[in-house]
């Protein structure tokens, strides 16, 4: 038997779970892209050095759970008061890292008044908010966000923006705010999209630990159970429906960010 | 230290202060804002944090937020701002965490009026959120009680890990009496284990402890369940501990007036000025409001003739009285809604006419 110095050794690892991701199943339907989007800030909060600093704020809605699914001290917001519940938490521990994890009904409608104003505020936090174009916690009725012409549970004829409005576009919406340092959106629906909403929240993350403000990474995620496809035609549909109407950028990025974005 | 003439509001945002609240969060609203006011000016100089919320929806979450982080955190409002705070006091109460609410009660329903009222007492002790649960409930009658309760506040909260409410209509926030306040309470800046600090502050010798998480959920029926009867036994501990209230001429008293807050101050004054009439009258004050003093109230039933209450309301805790003291008693309301109070004369002329009634019933029970 030969043996091998360390450096020699035939088994290199490049892949393994993240120390931020609890080892477990999590709640989510076949297909739906939380779980990318967990791993992702599970990898990010790892590579930053972060995760014993790091406090989440769960939403009400399908990530109900994700205090579940990451380890790092956590709280159950009540439905929409995510950012309000983090302002109360990063105000007395202003050395931690506070993010809240939201969806669309979440944010975009009950709880918009709560993200608007800590956005506002330039409150140091990260919001990672997955728009999926409607309600899934409760079996797929109209969001916010939901597409011109999309068939819901409460909009069974198409979503009808006469009488019910278009479909909301956060990201640029917070871009207006002069609290907010980063607001852009990436998409989950293939690998090169993957990557680049990894560095997203990376920036995001790396936002808050400079104390420059506020920061928001809207991430198209499918939802293939109250779309009524597979998961591979669901990440068709964010491809070919979603992208058109909420097209992917940065919406802004404050300068701090850009130079150090330059040098990297 | 040495009393000096301070503002109900003013006196209790100060107390707050030197009971070591570390984080206040709230939103304007008439009659409590010199509360809001001075902690915007006391906070910052002390390094401590103040934010003046979006709304009071947002506030209470604040609150939620900074007290599942384990400091000593708090809030104030006024009745249709408590309407709008009931979904945290709800999360506040399901997650166990503590936080001291301030209640400057004036005239509802709906946007109401500015006036002093006790129409909050059904919400803030029957029902401040959805769920089974009932904050402490402190009520003073006098500026310098506000400032010791203000301070019990905290200290019941924290002991309890449960949501304390300060209430006082809106005669007391703006009444200016003499007072003394406290003295500052030493900052330890210890969080306590189940904190939301992040791992890093509970490490210890290298290892990563266990996360902490702040939730109110229990998805499974026997799981809420059990977490209810959990709450139910530390609720019933409370009501054996920390009932509250202040009695005079009780020993030989055949009526007896229960009021609370500033009700409570007019009534007080009623019962003295008939005493030296010889009319036979006392007075009981619940400092309490939940738990009831209702065994206390209980025993008291045995030997008087009848209660009257009198309120700043339709008659709210009329109903906790008339439980406490069973049916074989008379219970009688005096109240008075919109922002009016009653009256010394009005309260004496409604005990002797109660007297009165209870003298011709023990007659006819005689005969």
């Amino acid at each position: 038997m030969v043996m091998l110095a360390p450096e020699q050794q035939l088994e290199k690892l490049v892949y393994e779970r993240p120390s931020s991701l609890e080892m477990c199943h999590t709640h989510y339907c076949p297909g739906c892209t939380h779980g990318v989007a967990h791993r992702l800030i599970a990898e990010v909060i790892d590579e930053l050095g972060i995760q014993e600093r790091t406090i989440l704020v769960a939403p009400v809605g399908c990530a109900v759970f994700a205090y579940n699914y990451f380890n790092v001290d956590a709280a159950e917001a009540a439905h929409g008061r995510a950012p309000a519940m983090a302002t109360g938490i990063k105000r007395v521990n202003p050395n931690s890292i506070v993010f809240t994890y939201q969806g669309d009904g979440d944010l975009a409608s009950i709880g918009l008044a709560e993200a608007v104003h800590a956005a506002s505020r330039g409150e140091q936090l990260t919001v990672i908010f997955i728009n999926n174009a409607i309600y899934g916690m409760t079996g797929g009725q109209m969001a916010p966000t939901s597409l011109s012409g999309q068939i819901t549970t409460s909009s069974p004829n198409g979503r009808e923006v006469l009488s019910t409005g278009q479909p909301m576009h956060v990201a640029e919406m917070m871009a207006g705010l002069p609290g907010v340092v980063y607001s852009v959106r990436r998409s989950l629906h293939d690998a090169r999209h993957v990557i680049q909403a990894k560095q997203a929240i990376k920036t995001a993350f790396e936002a808050q630990m400079q104390g420059l403000g506020f920061s928001i990474v809207e991430l198209l995620s499918s939802c293939p159970t109250n779309w009524g496809l597979n998961p591979l035609d669901a990440v068709h549909w964010v491809r070919d429906q979603m992208i058109p109407v909420f097209p992917l950028g940065d919406y802004k990025v404050a300068d701090a960010l850009q130079s150090k974005r330059a040098r990297s | 230290m040495a009393k000096e003439l301070l503002k109900g509001n003013v006196a209790i945002a100060e107390a707050a202060v030197r009971a070591g609240c570390e984080a206040y969060f709230g939103y304007p609203i008439t009659p409590q804002t010199e509360l809001l006011e001075h902690m915007s000016k006391r906070m910052p100089e002390l390094g401590r944090v103040f934010l003046q919320a979006e709304s009071e929806v947002a506030a209470v979450n604040m609150v939620y937020g900074a007290a599942s982080a384990g400091v000593r955190v708090m809030t104030s409002s006024s009745s249709p701002g408590i309407s709008l705070m009931q979904e945290g006091f709800s999360y506040i109460a399901g997650s166990e965490v503590p936080a001291v609410v301030v209640d400057v009660m004036r005239g509802g329903p709906g946007l109401g009026n500015i006036q002093p009222s006790q129409s909050d007492y059904n919400q803030v002790v029957k029902q401040a959120g959805h769920g089974d649960f009932h904050p402490i409930v402190l009520a003073p009658a006098t500026v310098q009680e506000a400032i010791d309760l203000m301070t019990l506040s905290f200290d019941l909260a924290e002991k309890y890990r449960t949501l304390v409410f300060l209430v006082l209509d809106g005669a007391i926030g703006q009444l200016m009496e003499p007072a003394e306040l406290p003295p500052m309470r030493e900052m330890t800046g210890l969080r306590p284990s189940w904190a939301l600090t992040g791992q890093d502050k509970r490490r210890q010798n290298g290892r990563l402890p266990d996360k902490n998480i702040i939730t109110s959920i229990h998805m499974s029926a026997e799981e809420l369940h059990i977490f209810n009867v959990h709450l139910q036994n530390k609720l019933a501990a409370i009501e054996a501990s920390e009932v509250r209230y202040e009695e005079n001429f009780i020993e030989d008293a055949e009526i007896i007036v229960v009021a609370f807050g500033t009700a409570g101050r007019v009534a007080s004054t009623a019962v003295k000025n008939l005493r030296k009439a010889n009319v036979p009258v006392g007075f009981f004050r619940p400092i309490t409001l939940w738990p009831f003093p209702e065994q206390r109230l209980a025993q008291l039933a045995d030997r008087a003739k009848a209660f009257l209450v009198v309120e700043m309301n339709a008659g709210q805790m009329f109903h906790d009285v008339r439980e406490a003291v069973g049916r074989s008693v008379p219970v009688e309301f005096l109240g008075r809604m919109g922002g009016l109070m009653p009256f010394t004369d009005e309260i004496e002329q409604e005990i002797r006419t109660v007297w009165r009634r209870s003298e011709v019933l023990a007659l006819h029970r005689q005969q």
